[in-house]
Protein backbone atom coordinates (compact mmCIF):
# COMPACT_ATOMS: atom_id res chain seq x y z
CA UNK A 1 0.00 0.00 0.00
CA UNK A 2 2.64 2.52 1.08
CA UNK A 3 5.01 1.35 -1.60
CA UNK A 4 2.42 1.96 -4.32
CA UNK A 5 1.91 5.57 -3.21
CA UNK A 6 5.56 6.28 -2.32
CA UNK A 7 7.51 3.97 -4.68
CA UNK A 8 10.87 5.69 -4.23
CA UNK A 9 10.88 6.07 -0.44
CA UNK A 10 13.36 3.90 1.42
CA UNK A 11 11.80 3.70 4.85
CA UNK A 12 14.93 2.95 6.80
CA UNK A 13 16.68 5.92 5.19
CA UNK A 14 13.66 8.10 5.98
CA UNK A 15 13.70 6.97 9.60
CA UNK A 16 17.41 7.71 9.83
CA UNK A 17 16.91 11.20 8.34
CA UNK A 18 14.06 11.92 10.79
CA UNK A 19 16.27 10.88 13.68
CA UNK A 20 19.02 13.19 12.44
CA UNK A 21 16.64 16.11 12.16
CA UNK A 22 15.29 15.48 15.66
CA UNK A 23 18.81 15.10 17.01
CA UNK A 24 20.06 18.33 15.45
CA UNK A 25 16.96 20.23 16.54
CA UNK A 26 16.95 18.91 20.10
CA UNK A 27 20.62 19.56 20.86
CA UNK A 28 20.58 22.98 19.24
CA UNK A 29 17.37 24.00 21.04
CA UNK A 30 18.83 23.08 24.43
CA UNK A 31 22.10 24.93 23.84
CA UNK A 32 20.31 27.87 22.20
CA UNK A 33 18.04 28.13 25.22
CA UNK A 34 20.89 28.57 27.68
CA UNK A 35 23.06 30.70 25.44
CA UNK A 36 20.15 32.89 24.35
CA UNK A 37 18.97 33.25 27.93
CA UNK A 38 22.42 34.37 29.03
CA UNK A 39 22.71 36.81 26.12
CA UNK A 40 19.18 38.10 26.64
CA UNK A 41 19.81 38.63 30.35
CA UNK A 42 23.03 40.44 29.52
CA UNK A 43 21.18 42.67 27.05
CA UNK A 44 18.49 43.44 29.62
CA UNK A 45 20.71 43.89 32.64
CA UNK A 46 23.22 46.18 30.93
CA UNK A 47 20.52 48.43 29.46
CA UNK A 48 20.48 51.94 30.97
CA UNK A 49 18.92 52.19 34.40
CA UNK A 50 19.11 48.46 35.06
CA UNK A 51 21.02 46.33 37.55
CA UNK A 52 24.30 46.37 35.62
CA UNK A 53 23.45 49.45 33.55
CA UNK A 54 26.45 49.96 31.23
CA UNK A 55 25.95 51.75 27.94
CA UNK A 56 29.19 50.54 26.36
CA UNK A 57 28.75 46.86 27.23
CA UNK A 58 25.12 47.04 26.18
CA UNK A 59 25.92 48.36 22.72
CA UNK A 60 28.69 45.79 22.22
CA UNK A 61 26.31 42.92 23.01
CA UNK A 62 23.55 44.51 20.94
CA UNK A 63 25.84 44.80 17.90
CA UNK A 64 26.97 41.15 18.16
CA UNK A 65 23.37 39.98 18.51
CA UNK A 66 22.17 42.11 15.61
CA UNK A 67 24.97 41.05 13.28
CA UNK A 68 24.48 37.32 13.81
CA UNK A 69 20.73 37.65 13.70
CA UNK A 70 20.89 39.44 10.36
CA UNK A 71 23.13 37.06 8.42
CA UNK A 72 21.02 34.74 6.27
CA UNK A 73 21.39 31.24 7.67
CA UNK A 74 22.68 29.64 4.50
CA UNK A 75 25.49 32.22 4.36
CA UNK A 76 26.19 31.82 8.08
CA UNK A 77 26.87 28.10 7.55
CA UNK A 78 29.45 28.89 4.91
CA UNK A 79 31.04 31.66 6.99
CA UNK A 80 31.33 29.33 9.95
CA UNK A 81 33.01 26.48 8.04
CA UNK A 82 36.52 27.16 9.43
CA UNK A 83 35.10 27.53 12.96
CA UNK A 84 33.10 24.32 12.64
CA UNK A 85 36.12 22.40 11.31
CA UNK A 86 38.10 23.68 14.27
CA UNK A 87 35.69 22.51 16.97
CA UNK A 88 33.90 19.55 15.36
CA UNK A 89 36.69 18.38 13.06
CA UNK A 90 34.47 17.79 10.02
CA UNK A 91 31.89 19.47 7.83
CA UNK A 92 29.75 16.35 7.40
CA UNK A 93 27.03 14.92 9.61
CA UNK A 94 24.59 16.24 12.14
CA UNK A 95 27.21 17.42 14.64
CA UNK A 96 28.76 19.66 12.01
CA UNK A 97 25.46 21.54 11.71
CA UNK A 98 25.26 22.39 15.40
CA UNK A 99 27.68 25.36 15.57
CA UNK A 100 25.88 27.17 12.76
CA UNK A 101 22.44 26.30 14.15
CA UNK A 102 23.32 27.65 17.59
CA UNK A 103 25.15 30.74 16.38
CA UNK A 104 22.20 31.52 14.14
CA UNK A 105 19.45 30.88 16.67
CA UNK A 106 20.89 32.10 19.99
CA UNK A 107 20.91 35.82 19.06
CA UNK A 108 17.37 35.45 17.74
CA UNK A 109 16.25 33.93 21.03
CA UNK A 110 18.29 36.48 23.02
CA UNK A 111 16.13 39.28 21.61
CA UNK A 112 12.99 37.42 22.62
CA UNK A 113 14.41 36.91 26.11
CA UNK A 114 15.16 40.62 26.34
CA UNK A 115 11.59 41.51 25.34
CA UNK A 116 10.21 38.98 27.85
CA UNK A 117 12.31 40.52 30.65
CA UNK A 118 11.26 44.06 29.74
CA UNK A 119 7.65 43.04 30.21
CA UNK A 120 8.26 42.35 33.89
CA UNK A 121 6.72 44.94 36.18
CA UNK A 122 9.56 47.21 37.37
CA UNK A 123 7.85 47.43 40.75
CA UNK A 124 8.50 43.75 41.41
CA UNK A 125 12.23 44.26 40.86
CA UNK A 126 12.09 47.30 43.14
CA UNK A 127 10.28 45.23 45.79
CA UNK A 128 12.99 42.55 45.64
CA UNK A 129 15.65 45.24 46.01
CA UNK A 130 13.83 46.73 48.98
CA UNK A 131 14.02 43.30 50.65
CA UNK A 132 17.78 43.27 50.30
CA UNK A 133 18.00 40.80 47.39
CA UNK A 134 21.35 40.38 45.66
CA UNK A 135 21.52 40.74 41.89
CA UNK A 136 21.82 36.95 41.54
CA UNK A 137 18.69 36.49 43.64
CA UNK A 138 16.85 39.05 41.53
CA UNK A 139 17.86 37.17 38.35
CA UNK A 140 17.02 33.66 39.53
CA UNK A 141 14.10 34.35 41.85
CA UNK A 142 12.40 37.24 40.07
CA UNK A 143 13.44 37.84 36.46
CA UNK A 144 13.48 34.25 35.19
CA UNK A 145 10.43 32.89 37.09
CA UNK A 146 8.33 35.98 36.30
CA UNK A 147 9.06 35.72 32.59
CA UNK A 148 8.77 31.92 32.13
CA UNK A 149 5.64 31.89 29.93
CA UNK A 150 7.26 34.35 27.52
CA UNK A 151 10.57 32.47 27.70
CA UNK A 152 8.82 29.21 26.84
CA UNK A 153 6.76 30.63 23.99
CA UNK A 154 9.95 32.29 22.71
CA UNK A 155 11.90 29.03 22.71
CA UNK A 156 8.95 27.37 20.93
CA UNK A 157 9.17 29.86 18.08
CA UNK A 158 12.96 29.49 18.07
CA UNK A 159 12.70 25.68 18.01
CA UNK A 160 10.46 25.85 14.95
CA UNK A 161 12.93 28.19 13.26
CA UNK A 162 15.67 25.69 14.15
CA UNK A 163 13.82 22.84 12.47
CA UNK A 164 13.76 24.81 9.25
CA UNK A 165 17.44 25.75 9.72
CA UNK A 166 18.29 22.02 10.01
CA UNK A 167 16.68 21.50 6.61
CA UNK A 168 18.96 24.17 5.13
CA UNK A 169 21.94 22.70 6.92
CA UNK A 170 20.96 19.38 5.35
CA UNK A 171 21.58 20.78 1.89
CA UNK A 172 25.24 21.41 2.70
CA UNK A 173 25.80 17.90 4.01
CA UNK A 174 24.41 17.79 7.55
CA UNK A 175 21.92 15.01 6.84
CA UNK A 176 18.35 14.97 8.09
CA UNK A 177 15.05 15.41 6.30
CA UNK A 178 16.16 18.53 4.43
CA UNK A 179 19.10 16.66 3.01
CA UNK A 180 16.85 13.76 2.04
CA UNK A 181 14.34 16.00 0.31
CA UNK A 182 17.06 17.75 -1.63
CA UNK A 183 19.36 14.88 -2.54
CA UNK A 184 16.88 12.01 -2.93
CA UNK A 185 13.81 14.05 -3.74
CA UNK A 186 14.80 17.00 -5.89
CA UNK A 187 18.09 15.88 -7.43
CA UNK A 188 16.80 12.44 -8.36
CA UNK A 189 13.38 13.75 -9.30
CA UNK A 190 11.53 11.65 -6.69
CA UNK A 191 8.62 13.91 -5.79
CA UNK A 192 7.24 11.38 -3.30
CA UNK A 193 10.42 11.60 -1.19
CA UNK A 194 10.22 15.41 -1.12
CA UNK A 195 6.56 15.20 -0.19
CA UNK A 196 6.97 12.77 2.66
CA UNK A 197 10.01 14.66 4.02
CA UNK A 198 7.94 17.83 4.03
CA UNK A 199 5.08 16.07 5.77
CA UNK A 200 7.40 14.79 8.50
CA UNK A 201 8.89 18.24 9.06
CA UNK A 202 5.37 19.64 9.39
CA UNK A 203 4.50 16.99 11.95
CA UNK A 204 7.62 17.85 13.96
CA UNK A 205 6.74 21.57 13.85
CA UNK A 206 3.14 20.99 14.90
CA UNK A 207 4.20 18.79 17.80
CA UNK A 208 6.69 21.40 19.01
CA UNK A 209 4.06 24.14 18.81
CA UNK A 210 1.52 22.02 20.68
CA UNK A 211 3.94 21.14 23.48
CA UNK A 212 5.09 24.76 23.73
CA UNK A 213 1.54 26.09 23.96
CA UNK A 214 0.61 23.53 26.62
CA UNK A 215 3.60 24.43 28.78
CA UNK A 216 3.06 28.18 28.36
CA UNK A 217 -0.58 27.93 29.41
CA UNK A 218 0.16 25.78 32.44
CA UNK A 219 2.91 28.16 33.64
CA UNK A 220 0.93 31.37 33.26
CA UNK A 221 -0.74 32.24 36.57
CA UNK A 222 -1.51 35.86 35.68
CA UNK B 1 14.78 56.02 64.89
CA UNK B 2 14.85 57.78 61.55
CA UNK B 3 16.70 61.02 61.05
CA UNK B 4 17.01 63.04 57.87
CA UNK B 5 19.32 66.02 57.65
CA UNK B 6 19.11 68.49 54.78
CA UNK B 7 18.33 65.71 52.33
CA UNK B 8 18.22 66.82 48.72
CA UNK B 9 17.57 64.88 45.53
CA UNK B 10 18.10 66.57 42.22
CA UNK B 11 17.26 64.89 38.92
CA UNK B 12 18.97 66.03 35.73
CA UNK B 13 16.49 66.24 32.92
CA UNK B 14 16.56 67.70 29.43
CA UNK B 15 14.75 70.75 30.77
CA UNK B 16 17.37 71.29 33.47
CA UNK B 17 17.50 70.37 37.12
CA UNK B 18 14.44 69.14 38.95
CA UNK B 19 14.57 69.35 42.72
CA UNK B 20 12.47 66.36 43.71
CA UNK B 21 13.41 66.64 47.37
CA UNK B 22 14.63 70.01 48.57
CA UNK B 23 16.47 70.24 51.89
CA UNK B 24 14.27 68.05 54.04
CA UNK B 25 14.90 67.51 57.75
CA UNK B 26 12.81 64.94 59.55
CA UNK B 27 12.94 63.14 62.83
CA UNK B 28 10.77 60.06 63.24
CA UNK B 29 10.54 58.35 66.60
CA UNK B 30 10.56 54.64 67.38
CA UNK B 31 7.04 53.17 67.32
CA UNK B 32 5.50 56.16 65.60
CA UNK B 33 3.17 56.18 62.61
CA UNK B 34 4.45 59.07 60.57
CA UNK B 35 2.53 60.36 57.58
CA UNK B 36 3.85 62.38 54.67
CA UNK B 37 1.10 63.97 52.62
CA UNK B 38 1.30 65.85 49.36
CA UNK B 39 -0.16 65.98 45.90
CA UNK B 40 1.42 63.92 43.16
CA UNK B 41 4.75 65.38 42.09
CA UNK B 42 5.43 66.81 45.55
CA UNK B 43 8.45 64.54 45.96
CA UNK B 44 7.05 62.23 48.60
CA UNK B 45 7.63 59.07 46.53
CA UNK B 46 11.26 60.03 46.03
CA UNK B 47 11.59 60.89 49.71
CA UNK B 48 10.32 57.50 50.92
CA UNK B 49 12.66 55.73 48.46
CA UNK B 50 15.58 57.69 49.85
CA UNK B 51 14.92 56.10 53.24
CA UNK B 52 15.91 52.62 51.98
CA UNK B 53 18.30 53.96 49.34
CA UNK B 54 16.25 52.83 46.36
CA UNK B 55 17.04 56.44 45.43
CA UNK B 56 20.38 57.88 46.50
CA UNK B 57 20.14 61.41 47.93
CA UNK B 58 22.15 64.05 46.08
CA UNK B 59 23.25 65.42 49.46
CA UNK B 60 22.35 65.17 53.12
CA UNK B 61 22.34 62.27 55.54
CA UNK B 62 19.79 59.58 56.29
CA UNK B 63 20.22 57.73 59.58
CA UNK B 64 18.02 54.78 60.46
CA UNK B 65 18.52 52.93 63.74
CA UNK B 66 21.90 54.61 64.14
CA UNK B 67 23.15 53.58 60.68
CA UNK B 68 24.12 56.17 58.12
CA UNK B 69 22.33 54.63 55.16
CA UNK B 70 24.28 56.26 52.34
CA UNK B 71 27.63 55.13 53.73
CA UNK B 72 26.82 51.42 54.01
CA UNK B 73 28.64 48.93 51.79
CA UNK B 74 26.40 47.11 49.30
CA UNK B 75 26.35 44.06 51.59
CA UNK B 76 25.57 46.07 54.72
CA UNK B 77 22.89 47.96 52.82
CA UNK B 78 21.19 44.70 51.83
CA UNK B 79 21.26 43.62 55.47
CA UNK B 80 19.85 46.98 56.56
CA UNK B 81 17.08 46.71 53.96
CA UNK B 82 15.91 43.47 55.55
CA UNK B 83 15.03 45.58 58.59
CA UNK B 84 13.30 48.30 56.54
CA UNK B 85 10.39 46.75 54.68
CA UNK B 86 8.22 48.37 52.09
CA UNK B 87 4.69 47.96 50.78
CA UNK B 88 3.50 49.43 47.52
CA UNK B 89 0.48 51.03 45.89
CA UNK B 90 0.31 48.28 43.27
CA UNK B 91 1.37 45.55 45.71
CA UNK B 92 4.26 44.33 43.50
CA UNK B 93 3.67 40.67 44.25
CA UNK B 94 5.29 37.94 42.18
CA UNK B 95 2.46 36.58 40.05
CA UNK B 96 4.33 33.32 39.48
CA UNK B 97 4.27 32.52 43.21
CA UNK B 98 1.41 31.55 45.47
CA UNK B 99 0.50 33.61 48.54
CA UNK B 100 2.66 31.35 50.72
CA UNK B 101 5.58 31.53 48.30
CA UNK B 102 5.28 35.32 48.06
CA UNK B 103 5.44 35.64 51.83
CA UNK B 104 8.37 33.21 51.91
CA UNK B 105 10.26 35.28 49.34
CA UNK B 106 12.05 37.70 51.72
CA UNK B 107 12.84 34.77 54.02
CA UNK B 108 14.50 32.91 51.12
CA UNK B 109 16.49 36.07 50.39
CA UNK B 110 17.59 36.24 54.02
CA UNK B 111 18.62 32.57 53.84
CA UNK B 112 16.21 31.04 56.38
CA UNK B 113 16.07 27.22 56.53
CA UNK B 114 12.97 25.62 54.92
CA UNK B 115 11.34 24.47 58.17
CA UNK B 116 11.70 27.92 59.71
CA UNK B 117 10.19 29.52 56.60
CA UNK B 118 7.14 27.28 56.77
CA UNK B 119 6.51 28.10 60.43
CA UNK B 120 7.02 31.85 59.91
CA UNK B 121 4.71 31.92 56.86
CA UNK B 122 1.97 30.23 58.90
CA UNK B 123 2.28 32.89 61.61
CA UNK B 124 2.16 35.70 59.07
CA UNK B 125 -0.86 34.32 57.24
CA UNK B 126 -2.70 34.31 60.57
CA UNK B 127 -1.48 37.79 61.47
CA UNK B 128 -2.84 39.41 58.31
CA UNK B 129 -6.03 37.34 58.19
CA UNK B 130 -5.42 35.28 55.06
CA UNK B 131 -6.15 31.85 56.51
CA UNK B 132 -7.05 29.37 53.79
CA UNK B 133 -5.72 31.50 50.93
CA UNK B 134 -2.09 30.33 51.13
CA UNK B 135 -2.28 28.28 47.93
CA UNK B 136 -3.91 30.99 45.80
CA UNK B 137 -2.08 33.00 43.18
CA UNK B 138 -2.16 36.82 43.40
CA UNK B 139 -4.39 36.97 40.32
CA UNK B 140 -7.07 35.13 42.29
CA UNK B 141 -7.12 37.70 45.11
CA UNK B 142 -8.92 41.01 45.61
CA UNK B 143 -6.96 44.25 46.00
CA UNK B 144 -7.31 44.22 49.76
CA UNK B 145 -6.13 40.62 49.98
CA UNK B 146 -3.17 41.41 47.75
CA UNK B 147 -2.15 44.24 50.06
CA UNK B 148 -2.46 41.86 53.02
CA UNK B 149 0.00 39.56 51.26
CA UNK B 150 2.20 42.61 50.70
CA UNK B 151 2.06 43.42 54.41
CA UNK B 152 2.74 39.82 55.46
CA UNK B 153 5.69 39.73 53.08
CA UNK B 154 6.98 43.02 54.47
CA UNK B 155 6.75 41.76 58.04
CA UNK B 156 8.40 38.41 57.34
CA UNK B 157 11.91 39.46 58.34
CA UNK B 158 10.69 41.14 61.54
CA UNK B 159 11.62 44.62 60.35
CA UNK B 160 11.99 47.67 62.56
CA UNK B 161 10.57 50.07 60.01
CA UNK B 162 7.74 49.70 57.51
CA UNK B 163 7.57 52.09 54.57
CA UNK B 164 4.17 52.43 52.92
CA UNK B 165 4.21 53.87 49.41
CA UNK B 166 0.60 54.96 48.79
CA UNK B 167 -0.38 51.56 50.18
CA UNK B 168 -4.11 52.23 50.11
CA UNK B 169 -4.43 54.50 47.09
CA UNK B 170 -5.50 51.69 44.77
CA UNK B 171 -8.15 50.39 47.18
CA UNK B 172 -11.79 51.27 47.73
CA UNK B 173 -12.74 53.20 50.92
CA UNK B 174 -13.90 50.17 52.88
CA UNK B 175 -10.85 48.09 52.02
CA UNK B 176 -8.65 51.12 52.75
CA UNK B 177 -10.06 51.25 56.27
CA UNK B 178 -9.48 47.55 56.89
CA UNK B 179 -5.87 47.84 55.71
CA UNK B 180 -5.36 50.95 57.89
CA UNK B 181 -6.76 49.06 60.89
CA UNK B 182 -4.29 46.27 60.17
CA UNK B 183 -1.43 48.78 60.06
CA UNK B 184 -2.44 50.24 63.44
CA UNK B 185 -2.69 46.71 64.84
CA UNK B 186 0.81 45.71 63.74
CA UNK B 187 2.18 49.09 64.86
CA UNK B 188 0.93 48.39 68.37
CA UNK B 189 1.59 44.64 68.46
CA UNK B 190 5.11 44.77 67.06
CA UNK B 191 6.14 48.29 68.10
CA UNK B 192 6.92 48.90 64.46
CA UNK B 193 7.81 52.36 63.18
CA UNK B 194 5.66 53.11 60.14
CA UNK B 195 6.34 55.81 57.58
CA UNK B 196 3.63 56.29 55.01
CA UNK B 197 3.08 58.59 52.10
CA UNK B 198 -0.35 59.42 50.80
CA UNK B 199 -2.45 62.09 49.14
CA UNK B 200 -5.47 61.30 51.30
CA UNK B 201 -5.93 63.23 54.53
CA UNK B 202 -8.29 60.47 55.61
CA UNK B 203 -5.32 58.12 55.95
CA UNK B 204 -3.35 60.67 58.00
CA UNK B 205 -6.34 61.40 60.19
CA UNK B 206 -7.16 57.79 60.83
CA UNK B 207 -3.80 56.29 61.75
CA UNK B 208 -0.94 58.81 61.92
CA UNK B 209 0.54 60.30 65.05
CA UNK B 210 2.51 62.94 63.22
CA UNK B 211 2.33 64.39 59.76
CA UNK B 212 4.54 66.29 57.36
CA UNK B 213 3.02 68.19 54.46
CA UNK B 214 5.10 68.27 51.29
CA UNK B 215 4.92 70.74 48.45
CA UNK B 216 7.43 71.08 45.60
CA UNK B 217 10.02 68.93 47.35
CA UNK B 218 9.88 70.79 50.64
CA UNK B 219 8.26 69.94 53.94
CA UNK B 220 6.11 73.04 54.44
CA UNK B 221 4.41 72.02 57.66
CA UNK B 222 5.01 69.35 60.26
CA UNK B 223 3.69 68.31 63.65
CA UNK B 224 1.23 66.27 65.69
CA UNK B 225 -1.77 65.37 63.59
CA UNK B 226 -4.23 67.06 65.95
CA UNK B 227 -2.19 70.28 66.07
CA UNK B 228 -1.97 70.39 62.31
CA UNK B 229 -5.72 69.86 62.11
CA UNK B 230 -6.25 72.64 64.66
CA UNK B 231 -3.89 75.23 63.26
CA UNK B 232 -3.08 74.54 59.65
CA UNK B 233 -0.92 77.48 58.60
CA UNK B 234 -0.07 76.78 54.97
CA UNK B 235 -2.84 77.03 52.34
CA UNK B 236 -2.06 73.51 51.10
CA UNK B 237 -2.45 72.12 54.62
CA UNK B 238 -5.79 73.90 54.99
CA UNK B 239 -6.88 72.23 51.76
CA UNK B 240 -5.91 68.81 53.05
CA UNK B 241 -7.60 69.38 56.42
CA UNK B 242 -10.79 70.40 54.62
CA UNK B 243 -10.76 67.01 52.84
CA UNK B 244 -11.82 65.34 56.06
CA UNK B 245 -13.45 68.00 58.23
CA UNK B 246 -15.75 69.67 55.78
CA UNK B 247 -18.11 67.72 53.62
CA UNK B 248 -17.67 69.00 50.09
CA UNK B 249 -21.12 70.47 49.88
CA UNK B 250 -20.80 72.48 53.14
CA UNK B 251 -19.95 75.83 51.58
CA UNK B 252 -22.83 75.61 49.14
CA UNK B 253 -25.27 74.50 51.81
CA UNK B 254 -24.36 77.35 54.12
CA UNK B 255 -24.53 79.92 51.33
CA UNK B 256 -27.94 78.65 50.34
CA UNK B 257 -29.08 78.80 53.94
CA UNK B 258 -27.91 82.39 54.41
CA UNK B 259 -29.86 83.61 51.40
CA UNK B 260 -33.01 81.87 52.57
CA UNK B 261 -32.78 82.64 56.30
CA UNK B 262 -30.63 85.73 56.69
CA UNK B 263 -31.39 86.32 60.39
CA UNK B 264 -29.12 85.65 63.39
CA UNK B 265 -25.53 84.63 63.17
CA UNK B 266 -23.95 81.70 61.40
CA UNK B 267 -21.01 80.44 63.42
CA UNK B 268 -18.46 77.73 62.76
CA UNK B 269 -17.29 75.99 65.91
CA UNK B 270 -14.15 73.91 65.82
CA UNK B 271 -13.71 71.38 68.59
CA UNK B 272 -10.33 69.94 69.34
CA UNK B 273 -9.45 67.04 71.59
CA UNK B 274 -11.63 66.36 74.64
CA UNK B 275 -14.01 69.28 74.01
CA UNK B 276 -15.66 67.46 71.15
CA UNK B 277 -17.43 65.24 73.65
CA UNK B 278 -18.94 68.00 75.85
CA UNK B 279 -22.55 69.13 75.73
CA UNK B 280 -21.74 72.66 74.65
CA UNK B 281 -24.92 73.39 72.72
CA UNK B 282 -27.17 72.35 75.65
CA UNK B 283 -25.29 74.76 77.89
CA UNK B 284 -25.62 77.53 75.31
CA UNK B 285 -29.39 77.19 75.03
CA UNK B 286 -30.00 76.81 78.76
CA UNK B 287 -27.87 79.72 79.97
CA UNK B 288 -28.52 82.30 77.27
CA UNK B 289 -31.76 83.29 75.65
CA UNK B 290 -30.89 82.20 72.20
CA UNK B 291 -32.26 79.75 69.68
CA UNK B 292 -29.74 77.42 68.15
CA UNK B 293 -30.21 75.77 64.81
CA UNK B 294 -27.66 73.12 63.88
CA UNK B 295 -26.84 73.32 60.17
CA UNK B 296 -24.10 70.80 59.70
CA UNK B 297 -21.48 69.05 61.72
CA UNK B 298 -18.81 66.40 61.61
CA UNK B 299 -16.60 64.85 64.22
CA UNK B 300 -13.47 63.07 63.12
CA UNK B 301 -11.33 60.72 65.16
CA UNK B 302 -7.56 61.11 64.94
CA UNK B 303 -4.91 59.04 66.73
CA UNK B 304 -4.41 61.93 69.20
CA UNK B 305 -8.11 62.59 69.91
CA UNK B 306 -11.30 63.80 68.28
CA UNK B 307 -11.58 66.80 66.04
CA UNK B 308 -14.81 68.30 64.85
CA UNK B 309 -16.55 71.18 63.19
CA UNK B 310 -20.10 72.33 63.74
CA UNK B 311 -22.01 74.96 61.83
CA UNK B 312 -24.83 76.59 63.82
CA UNK B 313 -27.21 79.46 63.44
CA UNK B 314 -27.82 81.50 66.62
CA UNK B 315 -30.85 83.72 66.90
CA UNK B 316 -31.78 86.11 69.72
CA UNK B 317 -31.61 89.70 70.89
CA UNK B 318 -28.40 91.64 70.29
CA UNK B 319 -27.38 91.44 73.94
CA UNK B 320 -28.19 87.73 74.23
CA UNK B 321 -26.18 87.10 71.09
CA UNK B 322 -23.24 89.06 72.46
CA UNK B 323 -23.29 87.10 75.71
CA UNK B 324 -23.59 83.81 73.87
CA UNK B 325 -20.58 84.67 71.73
CA UNK B 326 -18.65 85.61 74.85
CA UNK B 327 -19.45 82.21 76.33
CA UNK B 328 -18.36 80.39 73.20
CA UNK B 329 -15.11 82.31 73.16
CA UNK B 330 -14.48 81.47 76.81
CA UNK B 331 -14.64 77.70 76.36
CA UNK B 332 -11.88 75.90 74.48
CA UNK B 333 -13.61 76.02 71.16
CA UNK B 334 -12.56 77.98 68.15
CA UNK B 335 -15.28 80.28 66.94
CA UNK B 336 -15.54 81.80 63.52
CA UNK B 337 -18.48 83.99 62.58
CA UNK B 338 -19.33 83.24 58.99
CA UNK B 339 -22.36 85.47 58.64
CA UNK B 340 -23.72 88.27 60.78
CA UNK B 341 -27.13 89.59 59.88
Amino acid sequence: MLSTWFPNVQWDVLLEATKETLYMSAISVVITFFLGLALGLALFLTSPGNLWGNKFLNSVIAIIVNVFRSIPFIILIILLIPFTRLIVGTMLGAEAALPALIVGAAPFYARMVEIALREINKGVIEAAKSMGATNAQIIFKVLIPESTPALVSGITVTAIALVSYTAMAGVVGAGGLGNLAYMEGYQRDNADVTLISTALILVIVFVIQWIGDRITTSLDKR
Amino acid sequence: MINLQSVRKVFQTKDGEVKAVDTVDLNIKQGEIYGIIGYSGAGKSTLIRILNMLERPTSGTVTIGGKNMSELSPKKLREARQEISMIFQHFNLLWSRTVRENIAFPLEIAGYPKAKIKQRVDELIDLVGLEGRGGSYPSQLSGGQKQRVGIARALANEPKVLLCDEATSALDPKTTDSILDLLVEINQKLDLTIVLITHEMHVIRKICHRVAVMEQGRVVEEGDVLNVFKNPTEPITKDFVKQVTEPEETVDTIKQFITEFPEGRIVQLTFIGGRAGQPLITELIRKYEVDVNILQGKITQTQNGPYGTLFIQIKGTESALARAMEFLNSVQVEVEVIHNA
